[in-house]
C-alpha cells in the first residue's frame, strides 16, 4: 500500500490537480493531507471540495493554521499578505465548507504513523519544525515511529537513532529512501501549493508501506494559470511572485 | 537493545540457526535454514557491545539499507532481515567457497592467475558501481568466488549508495576503511568517489603480483597519510618478470589524485583484457621508488592538503567515462559511411570527455573452408586491416591511452560484435548500416542483429538515398539519452 502525503495545498487547484494525477500514476492507494488547504491561493472552495471528497473515501486529514483562520479569523501571527488572502478566502467558502474545516482534528495517528500540521508538541501553537533541534520535542511527545508534518513549505527529513540523537539528513528528490526500522523519522513534507525552497514545482511525498520507503516527489503544474487567477482576484502581487520564484 | 543473542538452535522469524561459521570483529556468521527457502543460507548478526555501540550499529543499518537494493551475480542475494527490537540480522544466500584472503596469503601468484582474478574482481566492482554503490572497504576478505567463477563482493558496512543518505558520514569524524587498501581521499574523509574502489583494486593487484602490500601494513591512522606523498616501490623492482604494461596498470590505479587513475572499473578491466593496447608512460618504465627530494617536494605540497575534487555524482562520473565501441567498415565503397561514422564519434566525444573508444573491424571468415590469411599479393590481411583501421581512427585525434584498434574474425559479424561488446563492458556501440534492400530486410543486416542482441545502447548511422541524412536507433537499457545526431 502506498500513501501519498500532501500538505499546504493553499488553495492552489492546479498544483493539487497535478499532484493527485502524479500520485495516481504512482499507484497510490491512500491519501493523507496535513492541513492548510486554504489561504494564499485563488481557489479555496474547489480545493476544500476535492479534499472533502478524498476524506469521504478514507483519506486522513488534519487541520492547519490557515484552515483555523478561515473559520475563526486570523490571529496576530498572520502577515499582512496572509491576512488579506485568508479574509478573502473566508468570503469564498460556503457554510458547509467552513464546517468541514472546523471539524478537522489537530492530529491523527494510524498504526506507527502520526500526521500533524506543525510540531507534534502543542500542535495548536503551530511551531515550525525547521531543524533537528526543533524536531526533538515532536519525538518526545509521541510514540509513533513515523511523524509527518508540513507548515514549513520546505521538505526535510530528520531521524532519531537508537541512542536518542536527532539529526537532519540530506536526501535525493525522487529516489526512495528506506526508513530504517531501527530509527524514528520525522518528515517535513514540502508544500503542494506554495513551495518555498527555491523550486516552483509542487512538492509531496509517497510512503510505501510494503517496502518502508519514503519518496519525496516534485511535480510541475500550470503556474501561469494560478498566477493569472491570483491577479484577477486582486490578491497581493507578492503571493503571485512567490509561486513563480518558489520562495 | 538486543535482548536475544544468537546460539545454535535459536529460532527467529522462521529461521533456525545452525553452527557458527565465522567470528569477525563486528559480526558473527551462522548457517541457517528456513522451511520456505531451500537454498543454503547464512545469517550475519552484528556483535553489539553493551551500551551504545555506534559504529557497529550504524554499519549494520547501512548494510540493511543497501544490500536489499543490489541484484546480480556479484552480490549475495538477501533473503531476510531483522530489526534491533529482538536481534538484528541479515540472511543471505551462502556463497560456496572461501574468501580471497586465503589466495592472497599465498601471494605472489603466477601472473596469468593474477590477471584472471583481477579481471573478475574489476567486473564485480563495475557491477556495484552501475548500481550506484561505492564499496569503500574492498579487501581480499570481502571478495568471494562462486563455483561458476564470478566474484561476489560482501560486507557493505562502510559502503555508500549514491541515492541514499550517508548515515556514516554524519556519524564519524575519523576515516573508515582497511588501512593497507584505503585510498588517499578516503583518508581525507571523502566518501563520494567511486575511484576510491579502483585504488583498493590497484593495491590488491600489487599485493597478489608481488607478494607485498604497496604501503605496508600501517597500524596507526597517521601512517596512512604517508601515501599522499610516498609512492610505492614499482612492482617490477620486486618481481622483474612483471611486464611493463602490468606495472603501468597497477601504478595508474594507485595514483594519489583520483583524476589520474582509471575513471571506471570497466576502463581498468578493459586494459587488463587488452594488454597489448596499454600505452606505456613513465609509470610503466619506472625502476625504483622516487628519491628523497621528490618525495620531500610532494610532502611539502600535500601536508596541508584537504581534499580532491570529486565527481558530482556516480552516474555523472560513469557517463563521462563510457567505453564506446565503433565498428568500422573499411571497404572503399563505404567511405562516405565511415566518414559519417567518424563525425558521429567526434560529436559523442564532445559530451563524454573521458570516453574510451574501441575501434573494431571484422574479417568475415567462411564457415566451412579454411580461409586465406594473405591476399593475392601476399599481404597479411589482418595487418592490412589494422593499418587501415588505425588510419581511420587517427583523425579522431585521441591520445593513445583512450583509443584502441582491433581486428576481429568470425563467420557471423553481428555475433562477433555483440560478444566483443559484452566482454569489454561497452556502454555504447556505434556502427554504420549499408543501404536499404529487400534482401537485407528479410535476411537481416549486421546492424539489426547488433541492435537486437546487444545489452547496451546502439547508434546506427545510415546514409540516406541521395542525401547524407543519418538515422539513429536507440535501445534500452540506455543509461542516458544520447544527443541527437544533427543534420549537417
Amino acid at each position: 500500500m502506498r500513501i501519498a502525503i500532501l500538505t499546504d495545498i493553499h488553495a492552489n487547484l492546479e498544483a493539487l490537480g497535478a499532484v493527485l494525477a502524479d500520485a495516481t500514476a504512482c499507484s497510490v492507494g491512500r491519501f493523507a493531507i496535513l492541513g492548510d488547504i486554504v489561504g494564499y491561493g485563488p481557489d479555496p472552495a474547489p480545493c476544500v471540495d476535492r479534499v472533502a471528497d478524498l476524506v469521504s473515501k478514507g483519506a486522513i486529514c488534519v487541520k492547519g493554521n490557515h484552515d483555523e483562520a478561515a473559520v475563526d479569523g486570523p490571529d496576530a501571527s498572520f502577515t499582512a499578505d496572509a491576512r488579506a488572502a485568508i479574509v478573502w478566502a473566508a468570503k469564498q467558502l460556503t457554510a458547509a465548507e467552513k464546517q468541514f474545516l472546523a471539524q478537522l482534528p489537530l492530529r491523527q495517528s494510524d498504526e506507527d504513523m502520526l500526521f500533524v500540521h506543525a510540531s507534534a508538541h502543542t500542535s495548536a501553537d503551530w511551531i515550525y519544525v525547521t531543524s533537528a533541534h526543533k524536531a526533538m520535542p515532536s519525538f518526545r511527545v509521541c510514540t509513533e515511529r513515523l511523524i509527518f508534518c508540513g507548515h514549513v513549505h520546505i521538505p526535510a527529513l530528520i531521524h532519531r537513532d537508537l541512542a536518542g540523537r536527532v539529526r537532519q539528513i540530506d536526501f535525493p528528490i525522487g529516489k526512495p529512501i528506506p526508513l530504517l526500522q531501527s530509527r524514528r523519522w520525522l518528515a517535513v513534507v514540502g508544500s503542494v501549493g506554495q513551495p518555498r525552497d527555491g523550486s516552483p514545482l509542487a512538492s509531496y511525498a509517497i510512503l510505501d508501506r510494503a517496502t518502508n520507503e519514503l519518496t519525496f516527489r516534485r511535480v510541475p503544474y500550470d503556474t501561469a494559470a494560478t498566477v493569472q487567477k491570483l491577479r484577477s482576484a486582486e490578491l497581493p502581487e507578492t503571493l503571485a511572485l512567490r509561486l513563480i520564484r518558489g520562495r | 537493545m538486543m535482548p536475544t543473542r544468537p546460539e545454535p538452535g535459536l529460532q527467529i522469524d522462521g529461521f533456525t540457526l545452525g553452527e557458527k561459521l565465522h567470528t569477525g570483529g563486528f559480526a558473527t556468521i551462522w548457517e541457517v535454514s528456513h522451511p520456505l527457502h531451500r537454498l543454503p543460507m547464512v545469517m550475519k548478526v552484528p556483535t553489539i557491545l553493551d551500551g551504545y555501540d555506534g559504529p557497529t550499529i550504524v554499519g549494520f543499518e547501512v548494510e540493511q539499507m543497501i544490500m536489499p537494493r543490489l541484484t546480480g551475480p556479484h552480490v549475495p542475494r538477501v533473503i531476510g532481515e531483522g530489526g534491533f527490537e529482538l536481534m538484528p540480522y541479515i540472511v543471505t544466500e551462502r556463497i560456496a567457497g572461501v574468501s580471497l584472503l586465503a589466495l592472497f596469503q599465498t601471494a605472489p601468484r603466477p601472473l596469468s592467475e593474477v590477471l584472471e582474478v583481477f579481471a573478475r574482481m574489476a567486473t564485480a566492482v563495475h557491477a556495484l558501481h552501475r548500481q550506484h554503490v561505492i564499496h569503500l572497504d574492498l579487501k581480499p576478505a570481502n571478495f568471494m568466488q562462486r563455483p561458476t567463477g564470478e566474484m561476489v563482493c560482501v560486507d557493505f558496512g562502510l559502503s555508500r549508495h549514491d541515492h541514499l543518505p550517508d548515515l556514516l558520514a554524519e556519524e564519524f569524524i575519523i576515516p573508515m576503511g582497511t588501512f593497507p587498501y584505503i585510498a588517499p581521499e578516503q583518508y581525507l574523509r571523502q566518501r563520494n568517489d567511486l575511484r576510491s574502489d579502483l585504488f583498493a583494486l590497484g593495491a590488491m593487484i600489487y599485493e597478489l603480483s608481488t607478494g607485498r602490500k604497496p604501503f605496508g601494513e600501517p597500524e596507526r591512522l597517521k601512517a596512512v597519510r604517508r601515501r599522499l606523498w610516498r609512492d610505492p616501490v614499482p612492482p617490477r623492482a620486486l618481481r622483474p618478470e612483471i611486464p611493463e604494461w602490468l606495472q603501468e596498470i597497477i601504478l595508474r590505479a594507485l595514483e594519489v589524485d583520483p583524476a589520474q587513475r582509471y575513471q571506471t572499473a570497466a576502463q581498468l578491466n578493459f586494459d587488463l583484457s587488452n594488454p597489448l593496447q596499454v600505452r606505456l608512460t613513465e609509470r610503466g618504465h619506472k625502476q625504483k621508488a622516487d628519491g628523497a627530494l621528490t618525495v620531500f617536494r610532494r610532502w611539502r605540497k600535500m601536508r596541508r592538503f584537504s581534499g580532491f575534487s570529486a565527481p558530482a555524482s556516480m552516474s555523472a562520473q560513469m557517463d563521462r567515462a563510457p567505453i564506446l565501441m565503433v565498428a568500422v567498415d573499411l571497404s572503399p565503397a563505404m567511405e562516405a559511411l565511415s566518414e559519417r561514422l567518424r563525425l558521429s564519434v567526434k560529436r559523442m566525444l564532445l559530451i563524454q570527455p573521458d570516453a574510451r573508444v574501441a575501434c573494431v573491424n571484422i574479417i568475415r571468415t567462411s564457415r566451412l573452408m579454411i580461409d586465406e590469411s594473405t591476399d593475392d599479393q601476399g599481404n597479411n590481411l589482418h595487418v592490412a586491416r589494422l593499418v587501415g583501421l588505425k588510419h581511420w581512427a587517427a583523425e579522431l585525434d585521441l591520445p593513445e591511452d583512450r583509443l584502441t584498434c582491433a581486428v576481429l574474425e568470425g563467420s557471423d559479424p553481428g555475433a562477433v560484435l555483440v560478444d566483443h561488446a559484452t566482454a569489454n563492458k561497452v556502454d555504447h556501440i556505434l556502427m554504420g548500416a549499408r543501404g536499404h534492400s529487400n534482401t537485407r530486410r528479410y535476411l537481416g543486416s549486421v546492424s539489426s542483429h547488433v541492435v537486437a542482441q546487444a545489452a547496451c545502447s546502439v547508434t546506427v548511422i545510415r546514409l540516406g538515398t541521395g542525401d547524407t541524412r543519418t538515422q539513429t536507433e536507440e535501445l534500452p537499457p540506455a543509461q542516458q539519452p544520447v544527443a541527437p545526431m544533427a543534420t549537417p
